[in-house]
C-alpha cells in the first residue's frame, strides 16, 4: 500500500457516513435463538438489510430413518421432531398410517388424543411466552421474570404427563389404533385442578405484560406479515392467524372428533409480533375449554383398536398414499406418508410448522434493527428439531 | 534470567490427536500413579508445584480451597441443541432451580466452566460445537446429556449423526435418558461437582467418583 | 369455489388429469407444465397457500414432484404431482409463483438433487454445502459414513 492509498483509506474511515454494510454472524450457539439456528446479518448501521438464515444444524435423518422403521416403531420418534409439542407431531404420523390402512380408532381414543393435544398446546404455549419475554429480556423489567413463572405453569401439566405417560417430554403416546395408555384414577381432578390454575395464571400474565409499556414498544409494528406473503410462504398456526387469515384445521378439516368440541378460532389483523402475542393467548384460554369439554364428555370404551400393540404384524398398511395434517402447537404438522405394502414406510415426508414459519424471516427482517430480530424469532416460536428434521 | 522449572514438563494431551476415546483412556491409565521414578512423597509435592509470575509456588494445601471454589460456582454455558435442550432449561428455571447448586447459566462460553451438550450433535454442529469448546476457559468440564449425545441415541444410524460427543471433545460426565428429566441432569451435575472437588492441575484425571445410586 | 367447481376448471388446463376427488383434489401434471400449472392453481383456483414442495424416488422410474397448495378461504386442497422421468433431474421451478417453495426446492435440492430451473439461489439447506451426495435416494445408505468424526 502507497502513501497515497494509505491517506486514502484513511479518509474513508474518517468521512464514514454509515452507508458501509456490515456482516454480523448470529448462532448457531445464541441464546435467542431457541436452539441452533444461525443468521449472517448484513447490517447498515443498527439496520437490518439482509438476512441469510442457515439451517440444519440439527438435520437428525427423520425422513430416511423413517423408510427403516416399522409403522410400530416410529410414533415414538416422531415426538422427537416437534419435541416442544411432541404429542401432535406423534399424532400427524399415526393419522397418517391409520388413514392408509382404514384403521379404526375408538371414541374413547380420540376424545384422549383431544385432550393430550390440548394440554401440549398449553405446555408449549407456556414456554414460548416464557422464552420470547426473556429474549426481550431487560425492557420487560428483569428478564427471567416471566419465564419463570411460565415454566412453573409448565411444570404443572408435564406432572399430568409424567403421570398417564410416564416421561415428561417425548411421550410415546399415541399407536396406530389408538392411544397406548389410559388416564388413572385421580387424574382427572389433577387435571381440572391444574388447568383452573393456568386459567388464572394467564391472566396475571396479562395484566403483567400489557401493563407495560416497553412490552408494547417491542411488539406492536415490529415484524409485519401481510396476508400475502403469509399465503405465498406458507406459514401456519398463529402467524397466519395472525395475519388475518381465520384457517385452523381443527375447524378447517376436522380430525380426532374436534367437531365435538366447541371452540373459537381467534383471528387478528395487523400480523405483528402484538398479534401473534394476542392469538396465542386466545388459544391458551380455547385448549383449556377443549380440556373442560373433553373431560365433561369422555366416553367409556376401549382405548385402542390393537390393544398390545408390539409386533411388527399387527400394522398392514396397504399400498397408497396420504397427507395427514394437525394443527399442533406452530402451526399444521403434516405427514406425507407413501406406503408400498410392507411393513415400512416407502417415503415419509415431514411438513414441519417450524419449517414454514421460519423461511418467513428473511422476507420481514429486513428493515429492522437488530434487537427487534429477536423478538420476531420469538414471536415465530421456530423448534428446531422440526425445521431440520 | 532463565529458571528452569523443577518438574519435568509433560505436554499437554490434544484431544483432536487422538484416534478414538479408547486411546485417549489408554493414555490416561499408562501415565503411571506412582512412578517408579518418584517417590510418592516428592510426586505429591511436585503434583503442587505450579509455575507463577517470576517463579514456582508450592499450593498444595490450596488445592483443596480453590477446588471447592471451583466446585462451588460451575457456570454452564447455555448450549441447548435439541429436545434435551428443553429439559435442560427445565432444570434451570423454577421447580429444580439449579443455581442453589452455584451454577448460574451463563450465556457466554468465554466465561463458563461447564458446556452441558444437551442433544444430537450433528456432523453440521460438530466443528461448531468444538470451537464453543474451544472457547471456553481452562479448566473447562462437559457434560454429555441424553442419548444423543452419548452415543447417537436413536438417531445412531442416520447419515448426519455424530455417534457419540465423544468422539468430538472429551466427555467427563454421561447422563442417560431420552430425554433425562431433569433429577437425572441435577444427579449429573452433583457427580461433575464431586469429581471437580478431586481436580489437580497435573493433568491426571481424578479418581472414579464413587457409586452414587 | 367448490371440489366440482375445482375440477371443471382444472379440465380447462391442458395435460392435468385429475387422479383423485377431493379432498384433496389430487392432480397429474407433466413435468414441463410443472410451473405453469402451479401459477394456474394459484390464479384460477384461487390456491394462494402453499403447504409443502417434495419428491419421492421411485427408483427405476426416476423422481416425482409433489406439491400441496390450498385456497384457504374456500378450504380446497390441491396436490398435484408430475413425474420428471428416469434420471431426469431437471425441474422448473415454483419459486416465482410461491415464496414458501424457496426452501422447499433447497430442501429437494439437497436431499433429492432435483435442480429447479429458476431457482434464485440453489444451494445446499440442510446438509453442509461440501456433503456428497443426496441422502433421501434410494441408492443412499442410511448409515453412510462420513470421515471427519467416523
Amino acid at each position: 500500500m502507497t502513501a497515497d492509498e494509505a491517506r486514502a483509506r484513511a479518509r474513508a474511515v474518517v468521512d464514514y457516513t454509515g452507508a458501509e454494510r456490515l456482516t454480523m454472524n448470529m448462532g448457531p450457539q445464541h441464546p435467542s435463538a431457541h436452539g441452533v439456528f444461525r443468521a449472517i446479518l448484513t447490517l447498515e448501521g443498527e439496520e437490518v438489510v439482509a438476512v441469510d438464515a442457515v439451517i440444519g444444524y440439527l438435520h437428525r435423518c427423520h425422513e430416511k430413518l423413517a423408510e427403516t422403521l416399522t409403522y410400530a416403531q416410529y410414533p415414538s420418534i416422531a415426538s422427537k421432531t416437534d419435541y416442544v409439542a411432541a404429542m401432535t407431531s406423534e399424532l400427524a404420523y399415526v393419522m397418517a398410517a391409520e388413514r392408509l390402512g382404514a384403521v379404526e380408532v375408538p371414541k374413547r381414543a380420540q376424545y384422549l388424543r383431544v385432550l393430550v393435544a390440548e394440554l401440549q398446546r398449553v405446555a408449549s404455549h407456556c414456554l414460548w411466552l416464557g422464552t420470547w419475554c426473556m429474549d426481550m429480556g431487560g425492557a420487560l423489567g428483569g428478564g427471567a421474570t416471566i419465564f419463570l413463572y411460565c415454566i412453573r405453569e409448565r411444570e404443572l401439566v408435564l406432572d399430568l404427563f409424567e403421570s398417564l405417560v410416564g416421561a415428561r417430554l417425548l411421550y410415546g403416546f399415541h399407536q396406530v389404533g389408538g392411544t397406548r395408555y389410559d388416564i388413572p384414577a385421580g387424574w382427572t381432578a389433577q387435571c381440572r385442578t391444574t388447568i383452573d390454575l393456568i386459567e388464572t395464571r394467564l391472566l396475571e400474565y396479562e395484566q403483567m405484560l400489557e401493563g407495560n409499556a416497553f412490552f408494547h414498544m417491542r411488539t406492536r409494528g415490529v415484524g409485519v406479515i401481510s396476508r400475502e406473503l403469509a399465503e405465498s410462504v406458507g406459514v401456519c398456526g398463529p402467524l397466519l392467524r395472525g395475519s388475518g387469515v381465520a384457517y385452523d384445521i381443527r375447524r378447517a378439516e376436522p380430525y380426532s372428533s374436534y367437531e365435538d368440541f366447541q371452540f373459537a378460532v381467534p383471528v387478528e389483523s395487523a400480523g405483528d409480533c402484538f398479534a401473534r402475542y394476542c392469538v396465542r393467548m386466545v388459544e391458551f384460554r380455547e385448549s383449556i375449554r377443549i380440556v373442560r369439554q373433553v373431560l365433561d364428555g369422555l366416553p367409556e370404551g376401549p382405548i385402542s383398536s390393537k390393544p398390545g400393540l408390539k409386533s411388527v404384524a399387527q400394522v398392514r398398511i396397504p399400498k397408497g398414499e396420504t397427507y395427514a395434517r394437525v394443527e399442533g402447537a406452530r402451526g399444521e404438522v403434516g405427514c406425507y406418508l407413501v406406503a408400498d405394502g410392507s411393513a415400512k414406510p416407502y417415503r415419509m415426508k415431514w411438513r414441519g410448522a417450524s419449517f414454514s414459519n421460519l423461511a418467513v424471516l428473511p422476507h420481514i427482517l429486513p428493515g429492522h434493527k437488530v434487537a427487534d430480530v429477536v423478538a420476531i424469532m420469538g414471536s415465530v416460536d421456530p423448534v428446531f428439531g422440526e425445521v431440520d428434521r | 534470567m532463565a529458571v528452569k522449572p523443577p518438574v519435568p514438563v509433560v505436554p499437554a494431551p490434544v484431544w483432536k490427536d487422538f484416534k478414538d476415546l479408547q486411546e485417549w483412556q489408554a493414555l490416561h491409565q499408562r501415565r503411571p500413579e506412582r512412578g517408579d521414578k518418584q517417590s510418592s512423597v516428592y510426586e505429591s509435592i511436585t503434583e503442587g508445584i505450579h509455575r507463577f509470575p517470576g517463579g514456582f509456588l508450592v499450593t498444595t494445601p490450596a488445592d483443596a480451597f480453590f477446588n471447592w471454589a471451583r466446585k462451588s460456582s460451575v457456570w454452564p454455558v447455555t448450549f441447548g441443541l435439541a429436545c434435551c435442550a428443553i429439559e435442560m432449561m427445565a432444570t434451570f428455571a423454577s421447580r429444580f432451580d439449579v443455581e442453589r447448586l452455584g451454577m448460574v447459566p451463563w450465556a457466554s462460553p468465554r466465561h463458563s466452566d461447564l458446556m452441558i451438550v444437551s442433544g444430537t450433535v450433528t456432523i453440521k454442529m460438530a466443528p461448531m460445537l468444538e470451537r464453543i469448546y474451544d472457547q471456553m476457559p481452562d479448566p473447562k468440564w462437559a457434560l454429555s446429556m441424553g442419548s444423543c449425545a452419548n452415543s447417537g441415541g436413536p438417531f445412531r444410524h442416520g447419515y448426519h449423526v455424530v455417534k457419540g460427543v465423544d468422539r468430538v471433545i472429551p466427555v467427563d460426565v454421561y447422563v442417560p435418558g431420552c430425554p433425562p428429566p431433569p433429577e437425572s441432569l441435577l444427579n449429573g451435575l452433583l457427580l461433575l461437582q464431586e469429581q471437580i472437588g478431586h481436580f489437580r492441575r497435573t493433568g491426571r484425571r481424578a479418581p472414579p467418583a464413587p457409586k452414587v445410586d | 369455489m367448490t371440489y366440482p367447481e375445482a375440477r371443471g376448471r382444472i379440465a380447462e388446463f391442458a395435460g392435468a388429469e385429475v387422479t383423485a376427488d377431493g379432498p384433496p383434489l389430487a392432480v397429474a401434471v407433466p413435468a414441463a407444465a410443472w410451473a405453469d400449472f402451479a401459477r394456474f392453481a394459484q390464479t384460477r383456483l384461487g390456491c394462494c397457500f402453499f403447504s409443502f414442495c417434495s419428491a419421492i424416488d421411485w427408483k427405476a422410474d426416476g423422481l416425482e414432484v409433489v406439491a400441496w397448495v390450498a385456497n384457504l378461504d374456500a378450504n380446497v386442497s390441491l396436490v398435484f404431482k408430475a413425474r420428471l422421468g428416469a434420471g431426469v433431474t431437471a425441474c422448473p421451478s415454483l419459486t416465482p409463483v410461491y415464496r414458501g417453495a424457496d426452501w422447499m426446492e433447497r430442501e429437494c435440492f439437497d436431499m433429492f438433487g432435483i435442480r429447479f430451473d429458476g431457482h434464485p439461489d440453489l444451494r445446499r439447506i440442510l446438509l453442509s454445502d461440501d456433503w456428497d451426495g443426496h441422502p433421501l435416494l434410494k441408492s443412499y445408505p442410511v448409515d453412510a459414513p462420513h470421515p471427519p468424526y467416523r
